[in-house]
């Protein structure tokens, strides 16, 4: 299936999280923390760190490593706290 | 001299004393602001009492504690306060408020469009008094801040367990030994009452309990301190059951917090999910930006409350020696600078600069 | 009227094995769990798994495939845990577009599991390092490799299935580096023959590929630019500080780190259970020989009392189904327990954590991930009178943020040596709108 990440199209496939179809792309970071600005990724894995934090379909914040890829998602990398 | 309690009143009692040339011990069971300190949002607020002692206490903390921001640094933030009114009768009730308030130096500021001030808050709001002279500050660090001074010592983890002496005080006896002194200042906030009673004495303060929700960080999207009128009518009620008003306020660090309930279930620590939802929703009436925001954590803390719901100040009817310094009930951060310099000031003889009669220890007898 | 006689928290072995027995013994039963699938993290798998890497994975299908008459919640997450009659639940369906639902049940396992703990270390925010259970869970609940050249240190058996997980996911793995030095304590595993031959296949799988496998090291650095491009590995004394001149870099782009599991103790805690230290100096739920909390009507199974694995959760699990139904469970589960005990009292033993790694940190080593709190300001905290998790938390926001200090709460409460005492009143972040408006229509019930 299709998804985008900042706009770019990317293959996904079907069952995995948005974590795991990030890593498949070859992303390690997908977000920087909001006093150092530093780049954060995947760390525990399973919802407990909140490291891997990404704005999908509009919403920010959300735990990639929790949420299951969906045919069309509209993913985004963000910035500190993830909202303007 | 000791002090018991490593909060916020008793690190400002500390603090002032040094200042003033005394030598401080402060004793805690507990860590540094381990108590209500750690538990409050750190208000320094004018906006929400009517004219009286308590005002009168608290314009002269705000002026102490605009001077120790000079010195330390505690996140001290003069955001200023606002108070919206939902009705014309709400806004009215309001304004006469702030009138009274002029005339004890509360400066304030009526506002028609509130958008200007708060542009997330809901439409329909008849109006709102802005308080530029509201502040806050990040209270643990304000307590540590106050401490570090080299004529304190903070003995933690350490239980004050009687006084010794016959006429006058000789020494505060803990569980880690004895501490000679000719003055102890009961600083133990809502659990003030025990302290008391080791000493052969009693103060009447009890817990109310009190909620905050904290958000996920978020940009300055509330920029000030927001509350609704009915949190003043709240603050001074002598309901024991559950009262809710919302209080809205961004900080610097980025969670937004959520206050504020107050309940007389004694020392009940327990979580109560029906106080969290009203919380919630009120924070939503005020700020429906907030609907898709989440809630990260919540903490409670027990305010300590007197009788009259002012604070007790001032040497112990009978046991010379022993002072108060507790029930400042949800006001301790703000009250706590000219507490610690009213103590200062009358434990080495200075004129307080204030009347302290309506806080004296003994008027509840 | 409760919506269920028994609600079970989890759905990893030890839940899928409590709400098994309870049903069976004619309870109503409502397992919820935050995942889409049963299994936990024990038994997490993705679509067509065949078991392979999975141990005991028969029983795992005989736990899951015997679900008659319980109630299967998948996706939800429990944010607070009431205690009352009934003990009402909080909870968040579906892991996007949320929705409250509440659940109300006279009776509560809890079987929450644990989580992954992990040391700070200089570069351990940097993107590539992950936990080991997180390197774990890419593997098996998505089938890829943490990286094509993977570094593992850490301390535990768990390091292993880790290394044998990664090389069949086609990642070249660079070295397993262990902490401790657990020879002459392993003989006791030795004596348990399902592990014994499970540990001499990882052997053989390691050996195959050439894997180093260095005891009394670990990594004390990571290095790179963005991301993760190598580590420092060093010799460690037995009180695991680094031994001068025995550092060497390892180039990786990824690194799984590991030092045994933290056990998910909130919902536990909100509902009013005592906790108490495990063997391993985490948290764990304190419960009699009947797996009963000291809460009426709470039983508590699996890694909440401690890590033992999927055999020890699954009996627990079991006896606490048994328990809640009222009924006799079968002696033999109660043997299986003790001596799974035994081995996890071994196992705990002979991999401790040592306080040495804080020799690891520098003043500016990052110690609180969420509020990137660093050493210096956690020791500045401590000079001003933090005593405590919670006062440490408030002098310097280490544990303020988002994940509410379950990463950093072990080792700052090991700086402070201090019990680490989980308590968090809302478990899960939860949007004002959900909390402030629940659901009344209570759970979807078949």
């Amino acid at each position: 299936m299709k998804v985008t990440v900042d706009g770019r199209d990317i293959d996904a496939e079907p069952g995995r999280s948005i974590a795991a179809v990030l890593h498949a792309d070859g992303l390690r970071s997908w977000r920087t923390t909001r006093v150092e600005g530093s780049p954060r990724g995947l760390f525990c894995g399973i919802g407990v760190c909140f490291d891997c934090l990404v704005t999908i379909n509009g919403r920010p914040n959300l735990r990639a490593c929790l949420i299951t890829v969906r045919e069309g998602d509209v993913i985004e990398t963000q910035e500190g706290v993830g909202r303007a | 001299m000791v002090v018991v309690g490593a909060g916020i009143i008793g690190a400002a009692i500390a603090y002032e004393c040094a200042i003033a040339g005394l030598s401080v011990a402060v004793l805690d069971r507990g860590p540094v602001a381990g108590g209500t300190t750690g538990a409050g949002e750190g208000n320094l607020l004018v906006s929400d009492k009517p004219p009286g002692p308590e005002l009168d206490l608290a314009m002269m903390s705000l002026r102490r504690w605009r001077e120790w921001s000079e010195e330390h640094e505690f996140e001290y933030e003069p955001k200023g306060g606002l108070v919206v009114a939902s009705t014309p009768e709400g806004l009215k009730a309001l304004d006469g408020l702030a009138a009274e308030q002029r005339t004890s130096g509360v400066e304030s500021l009526g506002v028609a469009e509130l958008a200007e001030y708060e542009p997330h808050l809901a439409p329909g709001l008849a109006g709102g008094v802005f308080y530029p002279q509201d502040a806050q500050v990040m209270p643990a660090l304000a307590a540590a801040a106050l401490l570090r001074h080299p004529r304190v010592t903070v003995h933690t983890g350490v239980t004050f367990t009687g006084l010794e002496g016959g006429e006058r005080v000789t020494a505060a006896r803990t569980d880690a030994g004895r501490v000679p002194c000719a003055t102890v200042v009961n600083a133990a906030g809502t659990w003030a009452a025990e302290v008391a009673a080791r000493c052969g004495s009693d103060v009447p303060v009890m817990p109310r309990r009190g909620f905050i929700l904290v958000t996920e960080p978020l940009p300055r999207i509330v920029r000030h301190k927001v509350y609704a009128a009915d949190y003043v009518a709240d603050v001074g009620s002598d309901d024991a059951g559950l009262k809710t008003s919302p209080v809205v306020e961004g900080t610097a660090a980025g969670p937004v917090l959520i206050g504020a309930s107050r309940e007389r279930v004694g020392f009940d620590g327990r979580f109560s999910v029906p106080v969290l939802r009203r919380l919630a929703a009120q924070a939503i009436a005020l700020f429906p930006v907030l609907a898709e925001v989440t809630v990260m954590r919540a903490y409670r803390g027990f305010r300590p409350y007197t009788p009259d719901h002012l604070p007790v100040i001032g040497p112990d009817a009978a046991v010379e020696g022993l002072w108060h310094a507790c029930g400042h009930e949800g006001a301790g951060v703000g009250l706590a600078a000219a507490t610690g310099l009213a103590v200062a000031r009358g434990l080495t003889g200075a004129d307080p600069g204030l009347d302290m009669s309506p806080f004296r220890p003994g008027r509840f007898a | 009227m409760p919506d269920a006689d028994l609600a079970v928290i989890g759905a990893g072995p030890a839940g899928l094995a409590a709400a098994g027995a309870a049903a069976r013994a004619g309870l109503t039963v409502v397992l919820l769990d935050p995942a889409e699938r049963p299994g936990g993290q024990f038994y997490r798998h993705r679509d067509g798994d065949d078991g392979r890497g999975h141990h005991h994975w028969r029983d795992y299908l005989r736990l899951a495939g015997d679900l008659e008459g319980v109630h299967y919640l998948p996706g939800h997450r429990v944010w607070h845990a009431e205690p009352g009659e009934p003990h009402v639940l909080h909870c968040l369906a579906g892991n996007r577009d949320e929705r409250p639902v509440t659940v109300r049940a006279a009776k509560i396992v809890l079987a929450t599991g644990a989580h992954d703990r992990a040391l700070p270390f200089p570069g351990w925010d940097l993107p590539g390092v992950m936990t080991a259970g997180g390197a774990q869970a890419l593997w098996k609940g998505q089938g890829l490799p943490a990286g094509r050249r993977v570094v593992i240190s850490g301390t535990g058996p768990f390091l292993l299935p880790v290394a044998t997980g990664l090389l069949k996911a086609g990642a070249r793995v660079a070295g397993v580096y262990e902490a401790n030095r657990p020879s002459a304590a392993l003989l006791p595993l030795a004596l348990d023959p399902a592990r014994a031959v499970e540990g001499a296949g990882y052997a053989l799988a390691l050996a195959r590929h050439r894997v180093p496998y260095r005891t009394g090291r670990a990594v004390i650095a990571a290095h790179g630019e963005g991301r993760l491009e190598s580590v420092t590995v060093a010799r460690l004394d037995r009180d695991w500080q680094p031994v001068p001149g025995t550092e060497k870099i390892v180039t990786c782009d990824a690194l799984a780190i590991g030092y045994g599991f933290t056990p998910q103790l909130e919902l536990a805690v909100q509902l009013g259970c005592a906790v108490e230290d495990g063997p391993d100096g985490s948290a764990v739920i304190t419960a009699d020989a009947a797996q009963a909390t000291t809460v009426p009507g709470v039983w508590a199974a699996g890694e909440t009392l401690g890590v033992g694995g999927a055999v020890l959760a699954m009996a627990t699990g079991a006896l606490a189904g048994h328990a809640a139904a009222g009924t006799t469970p079968p002696g033999a589960l109660l043997r299986r327990r003790a001596r799974q005990r035994r081995l996890a009292a071994a196992i705990a033993a002979a991999w401790p954590v040592r306080d040495g790694w804080r020799e690891w940190l520098r003043d500016d080593t990052v110690v609180c991930r969420c509020e990137e709190v660093d050493h210096g300001a956690l020791k500045r905290a401590i000079a001003d009178g933090a005593r405590d998790v919670r006062s440490a938390k408030l002098l310097c926001r280490a544990g303020m943020g988002l994940c509410q200090g379950r990463v950093c709460g072990f080792p700052v409460a090991r700086v402070l040596g201090v019990p680490d005492r989980p308590n968090r009143p809302v478990a899960q972040p939860v949007r004002l709108r959900d909390l402030a408006y629940p659901d009344t229509s209570r759970g979807e019930h078949r």
